[in-house]
């Protein structure tokens, strides 16, 4: 007994195709969601006791970020500053104004203003800022020109591929060491040629393949494999 | 099969895929602590325990008592507790502008950034009153603070604190060098600073003496004539920016 007209058939292979397309457009729709700002909260600010400006401090008034994260250079962990540290300034500065006020509390009080994290990798991934900074990996490079932030946002994914995308090919990241604090560093170019140790560099492969040398970068398949991040 | 069922299933299957793609829990966050993570178990919520009174925790056992203090006895010490050194001068360098140009300025007159936005009046180091004062005093001060002066123990380490003292004298002297103190081979295209202008045209002595413009851009360190190591002419320093 035949249910189906014969025409079906076309329909249901039509369908059996349109199943497949559906599906590829969802996943791909989940994969584009998964690395959407939605899920990384990339470009995203937090709100935090303080409307703390990186651009009015780090531009406007140039201090360096080692006065306020301290232990960059030397631990895995970029410091993120006592109370302490502000009232250096604050003490005489702003006195009054209301903005300063969870500052102020914080340091009559004894208590630690409670900083939202922006950048946060999950717990199971291991990451080391002294490492980066001591090879020539400036903070701008995954960080953006945070000098010209009123407000702190992450602008990278910090998802397994953007790590390796680097590590892969550091070279085509890496500068000088003297460098990594200045948020206006360029890459070289033959308008603004780099020159380290009396060499003049135009581009940016040339002068970081110099500089994995200079360094000891380790080896791509070191620095790319799991358990360097995940220990 | 039917159609119906086979449209339920994938819809259910890529609504899954959808939703469960939007959660990052699970191994995410751990019930461990990491740095500057806040603690639930103990009172004051922080899960970094304060040091113990009358305790020495590991490399904290501080034999040198001078490196540490700056004092011999209770008298305040003008030698280094280590031998000052190219290295250690530029160490002193690095840090004196990171801590201390803010307030001071780079060229240690004072007129830093933060004073001309309201701070009190900082020293200046060139004055008599503080340029004879000794090492164990900046020292001193910059562990302690003094008056006005925020003090730095927590954001300087003891050897860098000495290296930025160095730097201090280093300045000072600096101040008042003359072309003479230049070793002959390394004049090279110096200029003595009376000669020096500004980019603007103003004679640098005077731009020096009215503060400079106190910003990261002042005095350029490292190719005026008075600077404690000139550079060898002709050969860039590690990574020179050319315009
Ligand atoms: C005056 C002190 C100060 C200086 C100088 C400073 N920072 Fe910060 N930074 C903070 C404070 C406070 C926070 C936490 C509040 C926030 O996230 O906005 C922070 C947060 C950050 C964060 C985000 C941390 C997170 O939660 O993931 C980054 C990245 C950062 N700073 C980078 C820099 C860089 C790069 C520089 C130098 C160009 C710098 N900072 C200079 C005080 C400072
Ligand atoms: C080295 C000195 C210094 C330190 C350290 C410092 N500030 Fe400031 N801050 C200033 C100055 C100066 C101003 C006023 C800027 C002006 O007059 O242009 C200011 C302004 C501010 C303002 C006013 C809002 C604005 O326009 O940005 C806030 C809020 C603030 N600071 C928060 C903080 C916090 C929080 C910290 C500690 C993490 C801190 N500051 C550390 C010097 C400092
Ligand atoms: C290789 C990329 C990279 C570079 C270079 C880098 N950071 Fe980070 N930074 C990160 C990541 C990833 C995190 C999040 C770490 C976590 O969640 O454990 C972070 C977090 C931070 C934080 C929050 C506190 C912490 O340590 O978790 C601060 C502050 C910060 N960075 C400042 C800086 C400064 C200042 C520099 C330049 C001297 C810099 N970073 C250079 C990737 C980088
Ligand atoms: C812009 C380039 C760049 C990015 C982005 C980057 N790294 Fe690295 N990373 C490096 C370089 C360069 C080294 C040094 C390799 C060496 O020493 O040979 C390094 C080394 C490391 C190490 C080795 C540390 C050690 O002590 O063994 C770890 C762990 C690491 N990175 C984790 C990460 C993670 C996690 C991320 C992403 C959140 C990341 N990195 C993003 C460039 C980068
Ligand atoms: C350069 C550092 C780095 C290396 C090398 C690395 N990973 Fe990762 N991995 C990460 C980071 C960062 C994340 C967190 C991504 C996120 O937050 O979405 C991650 C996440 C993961 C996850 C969990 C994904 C999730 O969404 O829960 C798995 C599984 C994983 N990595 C497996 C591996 C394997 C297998 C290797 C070796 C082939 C590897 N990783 C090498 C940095 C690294
Ligand atoms: C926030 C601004 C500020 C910063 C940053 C600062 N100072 Fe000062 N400093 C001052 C002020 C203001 C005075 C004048 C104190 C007074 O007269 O009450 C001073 C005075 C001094 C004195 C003379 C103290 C005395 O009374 O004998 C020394 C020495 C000194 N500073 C060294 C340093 C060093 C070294 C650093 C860097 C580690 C530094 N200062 C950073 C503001 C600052």
């Amino acid at each position: 007994m035949q249910i189906f007209h014969r025409s079906t058939n076309t329909i249901s292979r039509a369908t059996i195709f349109g199943a497949i397309f559906i599906v590829a457009v969802l996943l791909w729709a989940s994969i584009q969601f998964q690395r959407s700002p939605y899920v990384t909260y990339a470009e995203v600010a937090r709100p935090q006791p303080a409307p703390f400006s990186h651009q009015h401090h780090v531009a406007g008034l140039g201090i360096d970020c080692r006065y306020c994260h301290t232990s960059i250079e030397t631990s895995s962990f970029a410091g993120i500053p006592p109370t302490k540290t502000c009232m250096n300034c604050h003490s005489q500065i702003w006195t009054g104004a209301p903005m300063l006020e969870p500052v102020r509390e914080s340091f009559r009080t004894g208590k630690s203003l409670v900083w939202n994290r922006v950048n946060d990798l999950p717990d199971f991934v291991y990451f080391n800022h002294s490492i980066h900074i001591n090879k020539g990996v400036g903070c701008n490079t995954c960080h953006e020109p945070v000098d010209r932030m009123p407000l702190m946002y992450n602008f990278a994914s910090l998802q397994m591929e953007w790590c390796l995308d680097c590590h892969r090919a550091p070279e085509k990241y890496l500068r000088p060491r003297d460098q990594v604090f200045n948020m206006r560093y360029e890459q070289p170019s033959s308008g603004k040629p780099i020159v380290v140790d009396g060499k003049s560099y135009t581009e940016q492969l040339s002068l970081g393949t110099d500089l994995v040398h200079k360094y000891n970068l380790r080896s791509v398949a070191d620095i790319t494999s799991c358990s360097t991040c995940h220990r | 099969m039917s159609r119906r069922l086979y449209l339920r299933g994938t819809l259910l299957a890529t609504s899954a895929l959808l939703i469960l793609s939007g959660c990052r829990q699970d191994m995410h966050n751990q019930p461990k602590y990491v740095p500057y993570r806040s603690s639930e178990f103990f009172q004051d919520g922080l899960s970094e325990r304060q040091q113990l009174v009358h305790t020495v925790a590991r490399g904290e056992l501080h034999e040198d008592a001078y490196l540490y203090t700056g004092k011999i006895g209770i008298k305040e010490g003008d030698r280094f507790p280590f031998p000052i050194t190219q290295a250690v001068m530029e160490r002193g360098r690095e840090r004196y502008d990171i801590y201390c140009s803010p307030c001071h300025s780079r060229v240690g007159d004072g007129n830093g950034m933060i004073v001309k936005r309201g701070y009190r009046q900082a020293a200046n180091f060139h004055d008599q009153k503080y340029a004879s004062q000794t090492v164990g005093h900046y020292y001193d001060v910059i562990s302690h603070g003094s008056g006005a002066m925020p003090d730095y123990g927590a954001q300087i380490d003891p050897p860098d604190r000495w290296a930025i003292a160095a730097y201090i004298r280093a300045l000072q002297y600096a101040r008042n060098g003359a072309m003479s103190d230049v070793p002959a081979d390394q004049r090279g295209q110096l200029k003595d600073q009376s000669e020096m202008t500004t980019k603007d045209g103003v004679p640098l002595l005077r731009a020096i003496a009215s503060g400079g413009n106190g910003g990261p851009e002042s005095v350029p360190v490292g190719t005026s004539p008075t600077s404690p190591h000139p550079p060898q002419p002709g050969e860039p320093q590690e990574g020179t920016q050319k315009k």
